[in-house]
């Protein structure tokens, strides 16, 4: 089975520590259910049967049972000490969380919207400040430093491979931190119920080896440069006249508004629609004409575009990587 | 003696005789003193606690169908990936209402429904406490569920979760009135909730048979009683949470906006500090219910009564320090979350104890493996299994990987269904030849029996593996390429085992009613009062009160007094005890039928729907309710001139 | 009993046939023509870096008067109203009506209508601008959009249905909720 989104595959040492401490509980309870099973079905084997006019054994109204209760006892105190066992285990398990090393940590700011995430790339100099969506690139073995914070309603980080879930709350800033160890794409998804989309809130990780996280950073911090391509700036030309402005933003044109994803690198993030589809001509302009068919609720409108200016379009928002 | 056709060879104790036998003019006076009046209006002013009983047990389970039926339609819709039978604004409704139904209109409910009808005969009473309020509470309940299910056929359901967490369900993200009707419901089925408590503390306290003292009280009482306790304080949270979000709503208040001093977490905590009790308030009667089946079947008295008692009562306080477990990924501070870790883990000893001591009781009884065992038997194995997947929810790291996935749907409903509907289902198996007066299908209660268990597991053990493979919960569908498809279909598949399974249930009580074998009194040869009067008892319950002399007073022979004398037959005369000793201190005369419990919660639902869409329906609806509560407590001359008599003269 | 049975049945249907338009979720709504040319905008302002117009000849031609809408399709409909709030907050028109107090565009929530306060005047007036400095957001906003924010903005003077008009936003009080504020009842203004 794939290890997609599989927090039984881990990839970093806080998704490690947490599968750690799964084996041993596993272990522990599945120990405990397997004599509880045992003594039970003992006890239903070989016990006598009965009807309803079997007399009751009323001994233990005269006399006390203790090697009964001696058993009870016994269980108690050892079904205890595991508890106890499993309470420090996890208790140890947080600390260990808590304690990983964020030295030369990468900061991010993760702001979560109705129904797709805003990554933001903090730096010291501000002109270095860039921001995507949905795709959180990070260097392999480098600690992230996830700010999270909410638009509007409470959403979750979560990317089992990588680290548990953090809530991002209204009103509320929440910080996580993670390492991801190995290279690869990992998948997220929103875990926690944010109304129509939240089935198809989902997000990549992407780690890379930090020369090529700080190559594909350098891209992102360019504005994309006017379209060479005639039909992509016609495309550029139908984006900048159209509804597309109102909501989404592409660095180095006038389109700067912030209350949709950020396209200005639209072309090299693998996913469109918050995970929901694989990024390609096709699926983009079904996505442009039709999102209501392939994500209903989602806030973006539906747009009968001629053919051509669809296939302009789209071939624009390709040439953004 | 008398001859009891399910007990043919009956041993020579007679537990129950009695030294001052009611003579048969007393015994047909307390029917007609005691049984509810016909026709029409008979209906609506039905108050004994049978009629109520049974009313509010069926309510109970035909919201449990209409609940498992909401979840068949989600099951159809998981099966397949990327499935498009059922879109997200429907989906959102069926996981909200078949969780509202489950938790508010099913599971605490039938719990007190079934304490409703029992507890009164089993500690000897011929009434429950405050029997119109009784009637009152259930009427308010009914009209509560039916607003709920008239919303959603009107497209008005709550689509927020059945936790209607804010900002979502708050007056920007939740536009419309569905929420509204959400909390509204809260409202109805926590005033009916509430109302019952004080009346299963009030009976258990104090209508007592003499010499039932409190180490003599049956374990489901205890259960219901601690049950009672903590519905008083937990269910006043939720409402508080609800009739802020109502007040957000509807008149602008900011109590959950986080802009102007507000807080979303304010709201977690006043739900949660309710819901975690609420689940005990489910599995707490659940226990009742197998320390009731579990001697009956095991020919011995449980083992371990005191260790028990003080079980029950520990669960019940402990379930009060562990609500953060369900808000473990929010920013609170982590070391606090550790102590929640604690309690979360330290709640699993009381359940443990009362565990092994059942074992015993097993262990050394002589078992009768009937239908009702059957299903107690299976709570060893799907109750374990839920309970341990709890101890590692209540882990904060494993949380923090397995929260709002599968896992948890996984763990809730193997607790819930395993530590409560299990014991519930063999509990009606147990107690409908009380009911009824015929037994049960056995043939049919076994192919029901294995039906649901094997179902249940097929459809619910994929889900610990589905969260673990990082499928997130109330999602309406879900990618092609993660490869949960198979899981999902076969988690459908147990599911439609389930409902067949229920069908079964169903399909057996019906035909029992009329197919049945006559049960006699004492079908299974059981130990508790209950069982000592006919099947169906008669309207008074008992044609003379006992007197207590043990825990088991069918199984042990009973000296002298045997029973109470003097209890009037042609008024509704009970005798009050004492809270711990149980000794008689007073007659009361209890109310007899009225129509105004009906009147009143009309007058109720009236007020309650009308503020859902204006703050003045407060306002104007409190006159008929004034009025009809008015009506209800107005003395009748003649009715106090005839308790006065009894005073003077009994 | 089979009575009471009969009833049950019988509510239940009723309702459901009866529905609850104010509850209606409409997703699949029609979509932004955005080949058409649009009618001649009464102002000289529209948002964006390049005027609304259609981007090639081929369309230009074919192009089709904008749908008219005289019905109105979210009057009574509350998730309608509650998305022509969010797109009130999220295309900034508080930046010239302040929530509705009005600032340097007049206020949205007083019974003076400059240019009528029937929906489809107030369509108009978003979609073509008015003199004065309203912008005109043909080729910006989705026609079908429009329509639900000039639901909203009727809202805010209090002419919805009491149970279809939204409550208070998640944000910083800007005054009551639009369904605490007062109706106005302002005149007909005819068509300018």
């Amino acid at each position: 089975m794939s290890a997609l989104q599989d927090s039984l595959h881990t990839f970093g040492p806080q998704a490690g520590h947490i599968l750690d401490l799964w084996r041993l509980t596993l272990l522990i309870c599945t120990a405990v259910f397997t004599l509880v099973l045992l003594g039970f079905l003992y006890a239903i084997w070989r016990a006598p049967k009965a009807g309803p006019h079997t007399p009751p054994d009323l001994g233990a109204f005269e006399h006390s049972e203790p090697t009964l209760q001696r058993n009870v006892i016994a269980a108690v105190i050892v079904s205890a000490a595991l508890l106890l066992v499993l309470v420090g285990a996890s208790v140890w398990t947080d600390r260990v969380l808590a304690q990983m090393s964020l030295r030369d940590a990468l900061h991010v700011q993760v702001t979560a919207h109705q129904w797709w995430w805003e990554i933001q790339y903090d730096d010291a100099q501000p002109a270095r400040v860039f921001t995507t969506a949905n795709e959180l690139h990070v260097p392999v073995g480098r600690p992230v430093v996830l700010t999270l914070k909410s638009d509007d309603v409470i959403h979750s980080f979560w990317v089992p491979n990588l680290a548990g879930k953090k809530d991002l709350i209204p009103g509320r800033t929440a910080q996580m931190q993670f390492r991801a160890d190995k290279a690869g794409v990992y998948r997220g998804q929103c875990a926690e119920f944010c109304g129509y989309q939240h089935a198809w809130m989902a997000f990549l990780v992407v780690a890379d080896e930090p020369s090529r996280y700080e190559a594909w950073a350098a891209g992102q911090r360019q504005a994309p440069p006017p379209p060479a391509d005639p039909v992509a700036a016609r495309g550029m030309r139908i984006f900048l006249g159209s509804t597309c402005v109102m909501c989404h933003n592409i660095a180095g044109t006038d389109a700067s508004a912030r209350k949709a994803p950020d396209l200005s690198h639209l072309g090299s993030r693998q996913t469109l629609a918050a995970g929901a589809l694989p990024n390609n001509a096709e699926k983009l302009a079904a996505w442009i004409a039709e999102p209501q068919k392939i994500k209903p609720g989602v806030n973006m409108p539906a747009h009968a575009f001629a053919p051509d200016d669809l296939h302009a379009l789209v071939v624009y928002l390709e040439s953004l990587k | 003696m008398t001859r009891d056709p399910a007990w043919p060879d009956k041993p020579d104790i007679e537990p129950l005789r009695n030294t001052v036998p009611p003579s048969a003019e007393q015994i047909l006076a307390l029917e007609r003193t005691w049984r509810d009046p016909p026709g029409w209006l008979g209906f609506i002013s039905a108050i004994n606690h049978k009629t109520i009983g049974v009313r509010f047990i069926v309510t109970a389970f035909g919201f449990f169908v209409a609940g498992g039926l909401l979840a068949a339609l989600m099951r159809l819709q998981l099966a397949r990936p990327e499935s498009r039978l059922i879109g997200p604004d429907l989906y959102n409704q069926l996981f909200t209402m078949h969780g509202t139904t489950m938790m508010f209109l099913f599971a605490v409910p039938v719990m007190q429904a079934v304490s409703v009808y029992l507890v009164p005969l089993m500690v000897g009473a011929r009434s429950i406490a405050f029997p119109r309020m009784n009637a009152y509470a259930f009427w308010v309940y009914l009209f509560g569920g039916l607003m709920l299910y008239v919303a959603f056929a009107m497209n008005i359901g709550p689509d927020a979760g059945w936790f209607a967490y804010v900002p979502l369900s708050g007056p920007d993200y939740s536009p419309g009135k569905r929420v509204d009707f959400w909390a509204q419901l809260i409202t109805f089925t926590e005033l009916s909730g509430l109302l019952e408590a004080v009346i299963l503390i009030t009976t258990v306290f104090k209508l007592r048979a003499p010499g039932m003292t409190l180490n003599r009280l049956p374990l489901f009482v205890w259960g219901m009683l601690v049950t009672a306790f903590m519905v008083l304080f937990a269910m006043p949270s939720v409402m508080l949470a609800s009739s802020a979000l109502i007040m957000d709503r509807l008149v602008g208040t900011h109590f959950y906006n986080p802009a102007e001093g507000g807080d979303a977490l304010l709201w977690q905590h006043l739900f949660w500090f309710f819901g975690h009790p609420e689940v005990y308030l489910i599995f707490i009667p659940g226990l009742g219910f197998i320390s009731a089946i579990i001697p009956t079947f095991s020919r011995r008295p449980i083992f371990g009564y005191s260790a028990m008692v003080l079980a029950l009562i520990a669960t019940a306080f402990l379930s009060f320090g562990l609500w953060v477990h369900h808000m473990f990924a929010t920013n609170l501070p982590e070391l606090g979350k550790s102590f929640f870790t604690a309690v979360s883990m330290m709640i699993a000893i009381p359940s443990a104890v009362q565990i092994f001591c059942w074992i015993a009781t097993l262990w050394t009884g002589r078992l009768n493996l009937k239908t009702p065992l059957l299903f107690v038997l299976a709570f060893f194995v799907i109750l374990v299994i839920g309970g341990l997947s709890g101890v590692m929810l209540a882990s904060v790291p494993l949380d923090l990987q397995v929260h709002d996935t599968y896992f948890v749907v996984a763990h809730l409903h193997y607790v819930l269904i395993g530590g409560a509907v299990f014991p519930l289902i063999g509990a009606i198996y147990y107690w409908y030849p009380k009911i009824t007066g015929r037994l049960m299908s056995e043939r049919l209660g076994r192919w029901n029996f294995w039906l649901f268990f094997v179902g249940f597991n097929i459809a619910f053990f994929p889900m610990h593996l589905l969260g673990l493979m990082g499928m997130p919960r109330r999602v309406y569908t879900y990618p092609k390429e993660m490869g949960w498809g198979g899981l999902n279909l076969l988690s459908t598949v147990g599911a439609v085992m389930v409902a067949f399974s229920v069908l079964l249930f169903l399909v057996n009580a019906w035909r029992s009613r009329t197919h049945g074998a006559l049960a006699g009194d004492n079908p299974w040869g059981a130990g508790t009062l209950e069982w000592g009067t006919s099947s169906p008892p008669p309207a008074g319950n008992f044609n003379a009160v006992p007197v207590v002399h043990g825990r088991e007073p069918l199984w042990e022979a009973q000296p002298e007094p045997t029973h109470v004398s003097g209890l009037a037959a042609d008024q509704r005369e009970v005798l009050v005890t004492t809270v711990l000793e149980a000794h008689p201190d007073h007659r009361v005369v209890f109310p007899v039928p009225t129509p105004w419990p009906f009147v009143g919660a009309v007058a109720t639902t009236v007020l309650f729907v009308g503020s859902i869409f204006t703050p003045w329906a407060v306002v104007w609806g409190m006159v008929p309710v004034a009025i009809a509560l008015t009506a209800w407590f107005w003395p009748r001359r003649r009715e106090t001139r005839a308790h006065l008599a009894l005073e003077r003269s009994p | 009993m089979k009575r009471l049975r009969l009833i049950g049945v019988l509510a239940w249907l009723l309702g459901s046939l009866a529905g609850c338009d104010r509850e209606t979720r409409q997703f699949e709504t029609p979509p932004h023509d955005a080949s058409a040319a649009h009618a001649t905008a009464t102002s000289v302002l529209a948002p964006g870096p390049y005027p609304p117009a259609a981007s090639t000849p081929a369309s230009a031609a074919s192009a089709a008067p904008p749908q008219q809408r005289v019905d109105h399709p979210y009057e009574d409909n509350a998730y309608a109203v509650s998305q022509g709030k969010r797109l009130f907050r999220w295309y900034n028109c508080s930046g010239c009506h302040g929530n509705g107090g009005g600032n340097m565009g007049p206020p949205l929530m007083d019974d003076k209508w400059i240019y009528g306060s029937a929906p489809q005047q107030i369509v108009d007036t978003i979609l073509h601008g008015r003199p004065n400095g309203m912008p005109a957001f043909a080729g910006r906003i989705p026609e079908d959009q429009v329509w639900q924010i000039a639901a909203y903005v009727r809202s805010m003077s209090g002419q919805l249905r009491f149970d279809v008009e939204p409550s208070r936003s998640d944000s910083l009080s800007p005054g009551e909720p639009e369904q605490r504020r007062s109706p106005e009842h302002p005149k007909a203004v005819a068509e300018h």
